[in-house]
């Protein structure tokens, strides 16, 4: 399992976002994207995430030797980031219920009840997400991008509105993941960068 | 592929269901419409010819109230990105368009016979009526999606959604109307007329163009 960046460009207007960023990261590594604000993480992450299209350069995601197909991609891609937003009419049920259907996921209860009962949303699991606080509504957003088993994970702000003990969860979470799988968070803030393996700067 | 369209369409089925927003719309326009136009037309006789303008009119408009409806509320709520990670382009296209469809649908089979009932009229050859109807419905839902695709990302819609739909929908409009036409005043009209013939091969040009665009605007 690999993530490979190649010389990727991201421009808004006549402004670049993103100026040749390159690194790669197998399984077992993981990426802390660092800058400033308004330096390009959130943008580095939305690309990564096939959210954003790049002008230049390329992001290749490979199993073995076998390169992922485009179309194929959203399948191995999970992200949690502050502007990915979920079905407020819906409940936390219904929309880990979408998110399962279309990642055709078997057992889709019992997972549910499985990262329910880690994140401790088990017993708010038929509310409404506009009935959610904004603590409750990130560890969601965990579930929503964990209901897959993505290969790929990635993490904007991983303990943004989050409580001690949501942030210790994330924390074990970015440990496990770190080791298993692909992980890419952007942040700034310190205890985090205890989980990278690689700080890769990104300065507009 | 049929799938993902399957659980998207189902999504915002239960999203409709919960906010009324799209369906209210597009029922209140209709019914309002038909209100006033019965009401300045009064007890005058009117002939056939311009009553299938004027169903065809309130078709059209109240399609145009309620078809913007179905990409703005992804933007607007913030989950268009959510939907671009977790699906593919085409599957979401078939998706809304399925949804625009079955609401049009959904109001033509309330409007059209209160139509027929308000105006008291006697419609000749039934079977074309509802089958250009039913062309017209996939034909204005195809324009009407790929224009909401068009315009939700925009920062000022306000009337940019009419704006555009109207030239792309007014084929399907004028070739609506001089079907129901024959419809309301021919008895024993052939079931397909060039008319016909017409309103199937824009909504097969409209859908495949719609379709293929679609990948662009979404991903743009």
């Amino acid at each position: 399992m690999k993530l490979q960046v190649n010389n990727l460009y991201k421009r808004y207007n006549r402004r670049y976002i993103l100026k040749d960023i390159s690194f790669t990261a197998a399984r077992g590594q993981s990426i802390a994207l660092t800058g400033p604000n308004g330096s390009g993480k959130t943008t580095l992450i939305k690309v990564l995430s096939q959210i954003v299209r790049p002008d230049k350069g390329e992001v290749h995601f490979s199993i073995g030797d076998t390169v992922i197909p485009r179309e194929e991609l959203n399948r191995h891609i999970g992200l949690v980031g502050p502007y990915l937003q979920l079905y407020q009419e819906l409940t936390a049920y219904e929309n880990l219920i979408f998110i399962a259907g279309l990642r055709r996921v078997d057992n889709a209860g019992d997972r549910i009840k499985k990262l329910a009962a880690e994140v401790g949303l088990e017993k708010h699991m038929h509310r409404a997400v506009h009935t959610y606080s904004s603590g409750m509504k990130q560890r969601l957003k965990y579930m929503f991008a964990l209901m897959g088993d993505p290969d790929y994970l990635f993490v904007d702000e991983p303990t943004s509105n989050l409580d001690k003990a949501g942030i210790a969860w994330v924390y074990r979470l970015l440990a496990r993941w770190k080791k298993e799988k692909v992980l890419v968070f952007a942040t700034n803030d310190e205890p985090d960068l205890e989980f990278a393996d690689k700080v890769v700067s990104v300065v507009s | 592929m049929f799938h993902e369209v399957w659980i998207l369409f189902k999504k915002d089925l239960l999203q409709e269901f919960r906010s009324k927003a799209a369906i209210n719309a597009i029922f209140l326009f209709s019914i309002v419409t038909l209100t006033a136009v019965s009401y300045s037309i009064g007890s005058h006789a009117i002939s056939d010819f311009i009553l299938a303008a004027l169903l065809w009119i309130v078709i059209v408009f109240s399609a145009l109230s309620a078809f913007s409806h179905i990409f703005l509320k992804e933007e607007e709520a913030q989950t268009a990105d959510t939907l671009k990670l977790i699906a593919q382009p085409t599957p979401i296209f078939l998706s809304k368009w399925l949804f625009n469809t079955l609401l049009l649908t959904l109001l033509l089979m309330v409007i059209v016979p209160l139509f027929v009932g308000v105006f008291n009229f006697q419609v000749k050859n039934m079977p074309l009526l509802l089958l250009s109807i039913f062309l017209g419905d996939i034909g204005l839902a195809s324009g009407g999606t790929i224009v909401a695709a068009l315009i939700a990302k925009a920062s000022r819609r306000g009337a940019l959604f009419s704006v555009l739909s109207f030239p792309i929908l007014l084929p399907v409009m004028v070739v609506g109307i001089s079907a129901a036409q024959i419809a309301f005043t021919q008895e024993g009209s052939p079931l397909f007329p060039s008319e016909i013939t017409a309103l199937f091969a824009y909504d097969v040009v409209l859908f495949t163009t719609s379709l293929m665009l679609f990948d662009f605007i979404w991903n743009d």
